[in-house]
């Protein structure tokens, strides 16, 4: 099994801390680079999730759609 | 059978609520996270359905059932589930209306896989009526 209960950790981790670094720079009034925070973390976690789509797809065309 | 139902309500349950931590700061990657915990899901449970279905194809075989009716039946099931699953995707987001359309998609799309044997249907019938064909 290529994916267990890690990667759904490590995608909260990335939101947590996210969350979390975005709080800070807004206390220190840099909301500019908040936002670049955000993003950033919003890109790396679509791309861990994009991998699983991925997987997903290819597995259910293998599975039901034969050669797809 | 080497998955078990505890562990997928367990890996479902941790996904919860981790989903629910993140959804009042950052409900964009909440929602990513929704949707790998579903993907990761299936994926677990799409390991014991392949070798059900490798039986079910190899039985067809045997049976002399035409290889085009089983095929089309699986395709129809996993676009089923493929329309199911975007659709519930869309939904956990709060855009109904892309949902409906995702699902309108799939039914057509089942429709159009459907025809042929729909057609050999309406041949077989008419075949069987004397005089009609």
């Amino acid at each position: 099994m290529a994916y267990d209960v890690n990667t759904i950790f490590q995608i909260a981790g990335i939101g947590i801390i996210v969350a979390m670094i975005h709080t800070v720079l807004k206390q220190m009034g840099k909301e500019d680079w908040a936002h670049w925070v955000t993003l950033i973390g919003f890109v790396v976690v679509l791309y861990m999730i994009a991998t699983i789509i991925d997987d997903l797809f290819q597995k259910i065309k293998s599975v039901f759609l034969f050669q797809g | 059978m080497s998955i078990e139902i505890v562990q997928l309500v367990g890996f479902a349950l941790i996904a919860t609520f981790l989903i629910i931590l993140l959804k009042e700061q950052k409900p964009v990657i909440s929602l990513s996270l929704t949707l790998g915990a579903g993907a990761i899901i299936f994926l677990f449970i799409l390991t014991p359905v392949e070798s059900a279905l490798e039986l079910i194809r190899t039985l067809s075989g045997q049976a002399g059932i035409n290889n085009m009716y089983m095929e089309t039946l699986l395709k129809i099931i996993g676009i089923a589930y493929l329309a199911e699953f975007g659709a519930h995707i869309a939904r956990d987001a709060d855009q109904e209306a892309i949902a409906a359309k995702v699902e309108l998609a799939g039914k057509m799309i089942i429709i159009m896989l459907a025809i042929p044997i729909f057609q050999v249907l309406i041949e077989t019938v008419l075949s069987l009526i004397p005089g009609a064909a």
